[in-house]
């Protein structure tokens, strides 16, 4: 018993001072550090990696290849044909195969938005392996695409940020050359921040420094609210100021006025 | 009709010579004796009224129901402003008290003008009349008694004769607008000469770019490629004359890939990384130019459709717009914020009288 002790405490001694402890020790101390910041590095960032499985990086890299990379390449390095797909996020995705403007019909001044030729499932699938190939904006979390923020913060926000493409109302609005800004009227929530966090087609992006999750929360309520309550004026006529309302006056208000001109002079039966 | 000049007498139609001329009054060089005959007005057709009885009464009926209607109509308002309370501050509730309101007021007054009009046409007399235009020239006498008068006038207030009365009159009347021009005149800057104020803005060397509205500072690194910041100078918020201020001190932040950009050489340090700053103030007439399109990298003002290739230093690439925005030279601070280097080297926003 006392020689057993003996004996284990000599090879304590002996592995403590062997010619490799050095290194192990700098080798541990290193892997610690390293994970303790990779760790870090990914609560800190809203990609959420460790969310999608090997699993489903491999059927998104399958539904890649088979639907995106004749133009966007085998890699997602992309073509001449469409840009490179390397860092754009787990958002980008998710906004641009959810609202049906990818894969495109056809090139045009800008990708149109139609029904989505994917389920959820394969959307995210997709999304975590464009994710995987390098950091990008990733989903939102629901806390901030609730629409329960400050509707009235949100109007300012989106007044000095939005308005002047997408209109003060959201229905959208031309740009140059067949281009255009969406209306905003029915687009989820998830979508609406995912644009804004990753700017697609021509619209700039509006990063966290830029409009903080917050504020992107509000502007998400303010849309919310616009959508919710009808408008003070009557019939809004889609919104789109003064052409849809002169264009409506002009046709209905001068129209009646001349057919009643015509009835007043009209000889009477 | 009751300042009929033939005192209500119905005149048939007759020849041409119903406007009968003055002895001596050449009236038209042209003689239009061959000239068809004037066939005169189609034969008299009798109203369906006239001729049917009933017609009549229903046309009768149509009318007094039209201004019950319009009784109605005004009743309805009355009830719908009681019925329809707006108390609430609901939007959806000041619409709905809104409609029925108006649509009960609608009803009132179009159904008397309805009512009205059916009833002329077609229940009153139905007679076709002539009346005759009488010459536009007064008689020779009146034109003697009106010069007369005037002659009158004058020598009996003593217009012409008491000169100093009538030139200090004169003198009054051109004194008059006077404190009209001098009170405009205040609404201006007083104390500053407006050429000076139109060319200068806020920013001058280190003022911070900030974010509108909130005014906090921008950091070079926020800015990521593809972005877009609305930037107002630091301490904006708290002037007093802030929206005069902002006016002319928007600026719309970029980040372009530094290859894209192609600057002059004496403009290559006035970007950041490329990051480049731009008034927000069309050079047209001055709508906020923020359309931003972040893959052709041209802007485009909503107002007249001007659009600057922010590429090439914002120069105009289409519409109306016929100077470039101005640039605002931009660097970073050792806290690595954005700051101005300077203010505009050029006046913001549209032509003025003394900038064309």
């Amino acid at each position: 018993m006392r020689e057993t002790t003996h004996k284990i405490a000599r090879r304590r001694k002996t592995g403590r001072r062997h010619p490799f402890a050095t290194v192990a020790l700098i080798a541990i101390g290193l892997g610690l550090t390293g994970g303790a910041y990779a760790a870090f590095n990914a609560t800190g960032s809203t990609a959420d990696a460790a969310a999608s499985s090997q699993s489903d990086i491999d059927a998104g890299k399958k539904l890649f290849q088979a639907n995106c990379a004749s133009c966007h390449g085998l890699e997602a390095q992309g073509t001449s044909e469409a840009p490179s797909l390397i860092g754009v996020g787990a958002a980008a995705v998710d906004f641009q195969v959810g609202t049906g403007r990818m894969p495109m019909a056809m090139q045009g001044p800008q990708a149109q938005e139609k029904p989505s030729q994917f389920t959820q499932d394969q959307i995210d699938q997709l999304a975590a392996y464009v994710a995987s190939l390098a950091p990008g904006p990733g989903i939102p979390d629901s806390k901030y695409t609730d629409g329960d923020g400050d509707a009235a913060k949100g109007a300012e926000l989106f007044r000095v940020n939005c308005a002047m493409c997408h209109n003060v109302a959201g229905a959208g609005g031309a740009l140059t050359e067949g281009k255009y800004a969406p209306p905003l009227h029915g687009v989820s929530p998830t979508h609406v921040y995912e644009a804004m966090v990753t700017g697609p087609q021509n619209m700039p992006v509006f990063n966290d420094k830029n409009i903080s999750p917050e504020g992107k929360r509000d502007i998400i309520t303010y849309l919310r609210f616009i959508q919710q309550n009808p408008s003070p004026g009557g019939f809004e006529l889609g919104a789109l100021g003064p052409v849809a309302e002169g264009l409506f006056i002009w046709i209905f208000g001068l129209g009646s006025i001349v057919a009643l001109t015509v009835w007043i002079t009209a000889k009477s039966n | 009709m009751a300042q009929d000049d033939n005192g209500g007498t119905e005149i048939t139609p007759a020849a041409s010579s119903a406007v009968d001329r003055r002895p001596g009054d050449p009236g038209t060089a042209v003689i239009v004796q061959d000239a068809a005959e004037n066939p005169g007005f189609p034969p008299h057709r009798a109203r369906i009224t006239d001729k049917d009885p009933r017609k009549q009464r229903r046309a009768e009926r149509t009318v007094y129901t039209l201004f019950y209607v319009s009784i109605v109509g005004s009743i309805w308002a009355v009830a719908a402003y009681i019925a329809f309370p707006i108390e609430s501050g609901n939007i959806a509730d000041v619409r709905v008290s809104t409609l029925a309101i108006g649509i009960g007021m609608a009803l009132a007054l179009l159904a008397i003008g309805f009512g009205a009009v059916h009833w002329a046409k077609a229940l009153m007399a139905d007679k076709e009349g002539i009346d005759i235009r009488h010459p536009v020239r007064g008689s020779d006498e009146t034109r003697d008694r009106a010069v007369e008068i005037f002659k009158e006038a004058d020598t009996e207030s003593g217009f012409g004769r008491r000169t100093l009365i009538r030139n200090s009159l004169i003198g009054a009347l051109v004194a008059f607008p006077l404190p009209a021009i001098v009170l405009f005149r205040g609404l201006g800057p007083m104390n500053e000469d407006p050429v000076k104020l139109l060319s200068h803005t806020m920013w001058k060397r280190g003022t911070r770019l900030t974010r509108d509205p909130s005014g906090t500072p921008i950091k070079a690194s926020d800015v990521t490629i593809g972005s877009v910041f609305h930037v107002i100078p630091e301490g904006l918020n708290d002037k007093e004359d802030a929206l005069d201020q902002k006016a002319k001190a928007a600026v719309l932040l970029m980040r372009l890939d530094p290859k894209d950009l192609h600057p002059r050489p004496s403009r290559k340090d006035w970007a950041y990384d490329g990051i480049v700053a731009y008034s927000k103030i069309c050079t047209h007439v001055g709508c906020p130019v923020a359309l931003y399109e972040q893959q052709t990298h041209h802007l485009l003002c909503p107002c007249h459709q001007s659009q600057f290739d922010i590429t090439h230093e914002a120069r105009v690439i289409f519409g109306p717009a016929s100077r470039p925005l101005p640039q605002l030279p931009i660097t970073v601070d050792a806290d690595g914020y954005l700051v101005a280097q300077s203010d505009f080297h050029e006046p913001v926003g549209p032509s003025f009288w003394e900038r064309h």
